[in-house]
């Protein structure tokens, strides 16, 4: 779930029960309002929705210090996802690793296809940054495991907003060079697009916003879906 | 359960407020400490542990907790790291562990079909009846998330699959252990770790 500051926080209190009441298997929060150089960021919504919810969550935005990923792992997230400051910062994805653990560390990978092969973006959360690298995506994401990521989700910008189906060449492509999970992310638009990523890429999992937020999908209702398709689930 | 006074054992990792959140909402007081009289007087221990079992051992002994530990006789739950502490020892940096259980917890080995760490929810499938599983069907999910693993003995009571079948909950006297996390594992979590609390000595 993507927000900025002037959301009220009940908001997404109620959202993240709803959604865990539902069957989610996890959330992400996307805290764009996060500033790196603000460091009075008020992060007692991460404790909130601790108490509030009994399945694991990722916290993703503006984490550029251990410090940092301490102040949200103390408070009750699982995992804090790290994008663009792993990317100024490489070092940073194993002192975070080594000081927390693996399974705790996401790296976010924002990638998109040029010409024959795909590059890595960066700062896409800002219209007036947004850049692509000089990094290869398949090269940036074999690096970061070795500096000690525990889980890879990759948005694929091609299919992001267009709710077309996930990337299936790009993502079965990336899984190849994966020893750890890989989460599949951007252009979910039916329930069809959860069960090919899952047949088509061997995907640890699929994240999806919009078709959720927008209540075209209910998880119940997906889940049923896949479950029915043949794929193993949580019901 | 107003009443139910949990020690969890403080041995590092930044993450445990999802376990005193989990037995908030299950009404049950507890409290975050290395202070071995508290350990020793309370009705329930929990055994929590995220990170590398020689930092989580170090830290157990630099409170002279081991003895404590392992001389415990009310209920005892490991979770996670906490299960691997509960064996002789890991091969995670092949630290020497508490020595309840007899087993050398072992890296889970990683390829393209199975990454490493498993993280994600498991079926757990129950070997026998035991008061940990009331009211959890068998094959329900849980979540986990781990690298290493125990496996299978005659202390398992039930298991889940990565590439071979490795131990999910054990139990070893007044010693239990889950491999995954009841506290992140939904409602079924929420009834193992009620299920716990309800054990007495």
């Amino acid at each position: 779930m993507q927000f900025r500051d002037h959301r009220v926080v009940g908001d997404i209190l109620e959202l993240a029960e709803n959604y865990c009441q539902a069957g989610a298997d996890e959330l992400v929060f996307y805290d764009i309002s996060a500033s790196p150089d603000d460091r009075t960021v008020d992060r007692s919504w991460v404790s909130r929705v601790a108490a509030l919810i009994d399945i694991p969550f990722c916290v993703a935005g503006g984490i550029r210090t251990v410090e940092a990923a301490e102040d949200i792992l103390r408070r009750g997230a699982d995992k804090i996802s790290i994008n663009s400051p792993a990317l100024e910062n490489p070092p940073l994805i194993s002192e975070l690793a080594k000081r927390f653990g693996s399974q705790c560390v996401v790296l976010g990978v924002d990638s998109r296809r040029i010409d024959e092969t795909w590059k890595v973006y960066q700062y896409t959360g800002d219209i007036q940054r947004i850049a692509a690298t000089d990094r290869l995506t398949k090269e940036w994401i074999v690096e970061a495991q070795q500096r000690g990521a525990g889980e890879i989700v990759l948005n694929c910008m091609n299919s992001d907003g267009v709710r077309n189906g996930y990337d299936i060449e790009q993502l079965a492509g990336i899984r190849t060079n994966c020893t750890v999970p890989l989460v599949a992310s951007g252009g979910a638009g039916c329930k069809q697009d959860f069960a090919e990523v899952f047949e088509r890429t061997g995907v640890s999992a699929a994240l999806a916003a919009s078709v959720f937020h927008s209540g075209d999908i209910t998880i119940p209702d997906l889940k049923y879906f896949l479950r029915r398709s043949g794929i193993e689930v949580r019901l | 359960m107003p009443d139910t006074r949990v020690a969890i054992v403080d041995c590092g990792g930044a993450n445990l407020a999802s376990l005193s959140n989990a037995l908030d909402r299950l009404g049950a007081v507890s409290v975050l400490t290395h202070d071995a009289a508290i350990i020793r007087n309370a009705q329930h221990v929990i055994l929590p542990g995220v990170g590398a079992a020689a930092d989580a051992m170090q830290k157990l002994a630099s409170h002279r907790l081991i003895e404590v530990i392992a001389n415990l006789s009310q209920p005892v739950l490991g979770i996670c790291l906490g299960m691997q502490l509960l064996a002789e020892a890991s091969a995670e940096d092949q630290s020497t562990c508490l020595g309840i259980v007899p087993a050398v917890a072992q890296r889970l080995p990683a390829s393209l079909d199975m990454p490493v760490p498993n993280m994600g929810w498991c079926k757990v499938h129950q070997h026998q009846n035991h008061e940990l599983f009331a009211e959890i069907d068998d094959g329900s999910y849980f979540y986990f998330v781990h690298s290493f693993v125990l496996a299978e003995g005659g202390y398992t009571l039930a298991t889940a699959d990565h590439a071979a079948p490795f131990t999910a909950v054990l139990a070893r006297n007044n010693f239990f252990a889950t491999q995954f996390h009841p506290e992140r594992s939904a409602a079924a979590g929420a009834r193992l770790l009620r299920n716990f609390l309800r054990i007495r000595r």
